[in-house]
């Protein structure tokens, strides 16, 4: 078993590297987000601060992947504005203070790459181009790595990790760059029962540690501990946008309420002739 | 020692400098065209460069630098293409390729002193008739290669090995792609003397390929990956001499010979190791307290059950430490499939 690190020294990490900053991490007004110069999710208002957890749900199609997309750059904002950390996107040369953790299930190319040399790819956003690892890179990897608990597996190659293991290896890579945000694609996809517990785990100690969290996802159970808020995205719109009431943590109450009444939207709420928002307004978040 | 004394020719000594800088160059450049699954990328640039010679002895320029910069523009323009992401992208590559043999072909019968018999010098390689001045060239092109790939190592790694990720972390993924374009041209060009243009990518690929089977990182790749390119280049070379074949075919041989040694070598060692060692990936489970498989201690560690055998975590693996022997307790929590 892979023992995970206390959040302790992960707290102090966010807290050094990330002066708290007032305003917003992310906001997006009026945005449509798209590719070439068709958007597939529009009207987008949305503001994340610092300490946030969301989850974005919503069937697939919607366009969350899109919108995370446009966030990261790698989606065309067509209309509104985006901003990062109070900057337009289009000024904001500071891609390091958010990490991404995509939706993959392999990591790696046809030559072998040990976790080592994956997580230390994501430290390559705080380096100049021709620039060597100095010492504070080399350890910020060590950190991300004993963080997501695969120190023991540093010098494995990544293609002989289990799928929960080489998402772990990719949320290394996206904290090795110390950001503020962490922005996952469906980070429980395809992996098994017990690595889910291990990677809420995971999650759970970054938010303790202090990270804002935006994290797509169908499965909203392994989240539910540390939760603030649950945005649905349906048929390229934000259908509802809500917070959690009840404290993050109150798996009993919160957990039982929120997950059968999300269920048919998450499920697409084919031919119910409900509202698109239906079952997340009638749930208690 | 027998053999010295080929080294006392100026040919030779010019044969054995050209095959050491492709042995180095090629691979370190190569590596990268694998990690993305581009290998062939190379061979199609070889067919551009053709066209590139052509023109040098069609006008009596040196056919290095036209080949060099033919090679350059065609990277480019495979880079662009690939960019666009079309459909079509392979079917256009194809025909770049097909334009440069082609070109190459009609360019040569048009100069007054061509004969098909001029091409085959740049088609198989002719490392023993290496000039001064192409050696010149070659070292130039060899260290600047080397410089930017050595300089450059984390950057390319990055995008080589997920380019959606580079751009999200505000990398210059583009400009980088055109620099590895830029860099396979030059290597191209540096190796066309020895293997010869229609043999190029294969140096820049199958030392590679013998490093993807026994690596296991990717920066002890990249230096087995060198040590065989030397290897059978200088080798290769060498050997050429006495058999009295091409050398270019030669090196080429002996790298896929090195090839097939270490295919088998990883097989039968993943055969040996199998029984004994399971990855949690072909394992599909980790192993841990609550994974549902029963912990049994065992001497100063803790092994798990799994199918009646006692896996113990060893690194990225488990140790089986044989049939478990021990009555089961009647309530075991359910297996994983």
């Amino acid at each position: 078993m892979i023992i995970l690190t206390p959040s302790t020294p992960l707290l102090i990490m966010v807290l050094m590297t990330n002066p708290p900053s007032a305003g917003p991490l992310i906001e997006l007004r009026h945005a449509a987000v798209g590719y070439d110069d068709r958007p597939t999710i529009r009207d987008v208002d949305l503001r994340i601060d610092r300490g946030e957890v969301v989850a974005l749900v919503g069937p697939n199609g919607a366009g969350k992947t899109t919108l995370v997309r446009g966030i990261l750059g790698l989606a065309r904002v067509l209309d509104g504005e985006l901003l990062l950390f109070g900057v337009p996107a289009q000024r904001f040369r500071e891609r390091h203070r958010i990490g991404y953790v995509p939706q993959r299930h392999t990591v790696g190319g046809a030559i072998p790459s040990s976790v080592q040399e994956v997580v230390s790819s994501g430290r390559l956003a705080r380096r100049p181009a021709w620039s060597r690892a100095t010492a504070t890179d080399r350890r910020a990897v060590d950190r991300a790595i004993e963080t997501v608990g695969l120190g023991e597996l540093r010098d494995c190659p990544v293609s002989i990790l289990s799928g929960g293991q080489q998402r772990r290896t990719l949320i290394a890579r996206a904290l090795a760059s110390e950001p503020e945000i962490l922005v996952m694609d469906e980070p429980t996809a395809g992996v098994d029962a017990a690595n889910q517990a291990n990677l809420a785990r995971t999650l759970a100690d970054l938010v303790t540690a202090g990270m804002t969290l935006l994290v797509v996802t169908h499965e909203i159970g392994p989240l539910l501990p540390v939760l603030t808020r649950v945005v649905v995205v349906e048929a390229g719109r934000i259908a509802a946008d809500r917070a959690r009431e009840t404290a993050p943590g109150d798996m009993s109450a919160s957990g039982e309420l929120l997950l059968p009444q999300t269920g048919p939207v998450l499920a697409g709420s084919g031919g119910r002739p409900s509202g698109p928002a239906r079952g997340v307004e009638g749930a208690e978040l | 020692m027998p053999g010295l004394e080929l080294l006392q020719f100026d040919f030779m000594q010019r044969a054995l400098i050209a095959a050491l800088l492709v042995g180095v160059t090629a691979p370190s450049v190569g590596i990268y065209l694998v990690q993305r699954r581009l290998a062939l990328i190379g061979d199609g640039l070889g067919h551009v460069a053709l066209t590139g010679v052509a023109m040098g002895v069609l006008t009596g320029t040196a056919p290095v630098l036209t080949a060099l910069a033919c090679a350059v523009a065609g990277a480019v323009a495979v880079e662009l293409v690939r960019v666009r992401g079309r459909a079509s992208a392979d079917v256009l590559l194809a025909v770049l390729f097909y334009g440069g043999i082609a070109g190459g072909v009609v360019l040569i019968g048009l100069s007054p002193e061509g004969t098909p018999a001029n091409l085959t010098a740049y088609l198989f390689g002719a490392i023993t008739t290496t000039t001064t001045f192409d050696l010149l060239v070659f070292a130039v092109l060899s260290v600047g290669v080397l410089a930017v790939t050595v300089g450059l190592a984390p950057r390319l790694f990055a995008v080589s090995n997920d380019e959606e990720y580079a751009r999200a972390s505000g990398m210059n993924v583009a400009g980088t792609n055109v620099l590895l374009a830029v860099l396979t041209a030059a290597t191209v060009v540096v190796s066309m003397r020895v293997v010869g243009l229609l043999l190029i990518s294969a140096l820049m690929i199958v030392p590679n390929a013998v490093a993807q089977q026994v690596a296991d990182s990717f920066r002890r790749s990249l230096l087995i990956a060198v040590a065989v390119g030397v290897l059978v280049s200088v080798t290769g070379t060498y050997a050429s001499y006495y058999t009295n074949t091409a050398p270019g075919g030669t090196i080429v041989l002996l790298a896929i010979a090195v090839f097939l040694a270490a295919t088998a070598w990883a097989g039968v060692r993943r055969t040996r190791h199998g029984r004994l060692h399971h990855t949690p990936a072909e394992h599909g489970h980790e192993h841990g307290p609550g994974c549902g498989h029963p912990a049994v201690p065992h001497g100063d560690h803790v092994d798990y059950l799994h199918d009646g055998h006692r896996h113990a975590i060893h690194g990225a693996h488990y140790d089986d430490h044989g049939i478990d022997r021990t009555p089961v307790p009647a309530e075991t929590p359910q297996e994983h499939p």
